[in-house]
């Protein structure tokens, strides 16, 4: 990790309407981090995060991903991002090889780059012997996995990983916390939120959104010290309580 | 140009994985070409007619006689009550009671008129006003030839005759099936292209995939490309499969050229894929799509000059039709089909649609954002 910040956020609004999503939330991230982006049910942590990857564009303040402008550079940002979406991102009808080449292709890699990477992350899963197999056949803890993989398969300086670990099983979650390890430890930045609080003590820091509201930030520890507690359960129960929006 | 090289490869994987839409496609055209046009003809055959003779004359059995002999009628009753024939008409089994007074021979010869009264079911208006015209035609042939008996040097008949000799251009033996054929395919091209894309591109939005989509480089026009192409293609196979049918089938071959027809079907496609597009950009579920397209489906069929001619629409509806881009594909395929029109005779039309694909395509270009 070092100090070299790849996301900036100051004052990042993004209204509905009358609905305030987003409430001038303000953050920086660093290379390399693992940041964790918790909240309860709709506190705004998906809006925040597609504002970060040009999905949709904020209403006020400032932000920067990988050194762009979120609201004049985001095709630029997209070369730099990866992303996961809480909805399945991989396309069902295709085979785990072709939803690699796909995604690989449009990114612009070589079709000998794509063929090499391919191969590894296949042996890194262990899912040479699905190369084949449509992604709907799949178990959803290996589709997951592999979504995780085909987001970061053109070796982003970012990724965002929006509630990645949903429904799937411990021992998954386990393995899958253990391939956000090896892409930090590779230099990518991991921008994930959760709603796990086991999975908010492994990352280097974490925000806690209330209502739109950033309301606490820091590394686990510290933040278990601020409130007095020995968990970061009973940190985000704390701080949550204080929520007057309904959870959608 | 690599991107959409990735692109059209995924589509065209995923089009043909899924067995249902390549059996749609090869399927439709076949089955909708063969079945429809036997089915949808105008010419009125089988018209139940019911008979109240009161007369029972020699004229009025050698009416009854010229009337069957004409093919287009079926008797279903002969008596002498016209309360009887009513029935017959509520029970649905007569459409058209004709009542012959009584003494009308004794009329006829003495008078020179005589009165008949034709009683019309008139549910269906296309059915009833035909067999009426059927009916009064074969009737004044009917007076005709007896008042040539009764004058028999026709040089001093007081009833001059005019004779109208016919020639049928174009379609000389009134064959319905060459109207009939292009138009249906026309619609079958029209159902394939605009049904298709919206489809598939909001089965994306519902599936999430685009989100996933938007938030790579692909620049918009590489993905609505990656979009247009794969169904640009497979209508002209749909096309191309029609033409063997009417051919096969139909022993239809069009008179003019195929290059004209294709040339017209390429921007026509392109037209109608933007109109999915659009639709596409406005959609959120598939069921959305599905509504929308259908509802301005049934809009362009029925106000396509399909079944009904354009002509004898309403001012109002003409206009309507103007904005209806299957209008000018129904148009244009019959004229080269049936007619033999070159490129030069459908140039406006041409024009037109390009005009279509232009704004269409821009606005859905337009409308697809990919950041909210």
């Amino acid at each position: 990790m070092t100090d070299e910040k790849v996301i900036t956020a100051k004052a990042l609004t993004k209204k509905f309407a009358d609905f305030i999503a987003v409430n001038a939330i303000s953050f920086e991230v660093s290379k390399g981090e693992i940041f964790g982006f918790l909240g309860a049910n709709g506190a705004g942590k998906t809006t925040a995060m597609r504002m970060l990857c040009g999905l949709s564009l904020p209403t006020s303040g400032e932000a920067t991903v990988a050194g762009f402008d979120v609201y004049k550079e985001s095709e630029k940002i997209k070369k730099n991002i990866g992303y996961m979406s809480q909805k399945f991102s991989l396309y069902e009808d295709l085979t785990v090889k072709e939803n690699m080449r796909f995604y690989g292709g449009i990114y612009g890699l070589t079709e000998k780059r794509i063929k090499e990477k391919s191969q590894q992350v296949l042996a890194d899963l262990h899912m040479e012997a699905e190369q084949n197999k449509l992604v709907k056949s799949l178990p959803l803890g290996w589709k997951q996995k592999l979504a995780f993989s085909v987001a970061i398969f053109h070796e982003p300086a970012i990724v965002f990983l929006d509630e990645p670990t949903g429904g799937v099983d411990p021992v998954t979650r386990r393995e899958f916390w253990e391939m956000i390890y090896q892409a930090a430890q590779n230099g990518t930045t991991v921008f994930v939120t959760t709603h796990y609080m086991d999975e908010a003590e492994y990352c280097n820091r974490v925000s806690i959104m209330v209502d739109g509201r950033i309301e606490a930030l820091d590394t686990p520890t510290n933040l278990k010290k601020q409130f007095n507690t020995a968990s970061m359960d009973e940190v985000f129960l704390q701080l949550a309580r204080k929520a007057v929006r309904q959870a959608d | 140009m690599r991107t959409l090289k990735f692109l059209l490869q995924k589509e065209f994987r995923q089009i043909f994985r899924d067995p249902a839409i390549v059996r749609m496609i090869l399927m439709m055209p076949v089955i909708q070409l063969i079945l429809l046009p036997l089915a949808a003809n105008y010419e009125v055959k089988n018209i139940k007619l019911a008979i109240v003779d009161h007369d029972h004359s020699s004229y009025t059995q050698q009416m009854i006689n010229k009337i069957t002999a004409s093919g287009y009628f079926q008797l279903t009753g002969v008596s002498n009550s016209y309360n009887e024939e009513m029935k017959l008409v509520e029970k649905d089994e007569a459409d058209i009671i004709l009542e012959i007074p009584a003494q009308f021979e004794r009329t006829i010869v003495k008078e020179n008129e005589a009165p008949l009264f034709m009683a019309v079911n008139a549910i269906n208006g296309t059915r009833a006003n035909l067999g009426s015209a059927y009916l009064q035609n074969i009737i004044r042939n009917y007076n005709q030839d007896i008042r040539t008996e009764w004058i028999q040097m026709p040089r001093f008949n007081d009833q001059p005759r005019i004779d109208i000799t016919y020639s049928d251009w174009y379609n000389p033996h009134m064959n319905y099936q060459l109207f009939m054929v292009p138009g249906i395919l026309a619609v079958l091209l029209t159902m394939v292209g605009a049904f298709m894309t919206s489809l598939n591109i909001v089965k994306e939005k519902e599936v999430g995939t685009i989100e996933q989509i938007n938030v790579t480089p692909i620049r918009k026009h590489h993905f609505i490309l990656g979009k247009l192409i794969p169904f640009w293609i497979l209508g002209l196979v749909v096309l191309t499969l029609g033409f063997g049918v009417a051919r096969i089938v139909y022993g239809i071959i069009p008179l003019g050229s195929f290059v004209t027809i294709y040339a017209f079907a390429m921007v026509y496609l392109l037209a109608l894929l933007g109109l999915g597009l659009l639709v596409s950009t406005y959609a959120n579920t598939q069921q959305q799509a599905m509504l929308i397209s259908f509802f301005l489906m049934m809009i362009f069929i029925l106000l396509g000059g399909l079944y009904t001619s354009i002509d004898s629409m309403p001012e109002w509806a003409k206009w309507i039709t103007k904005f209806n881009p299957i209008a000018y594909f129904i148009e244009v395929i019959r004229m080269v089909v049936i007619k033999g029109s070159t490129l030069k005779d459908i140039s406006k039309q041409l024009l037109i649609m390009f005009g279509f694909a232009i704004v269409l395509n821009g606005w859905a270009i337009f409308n697809y954002k990919k950041r909210m």
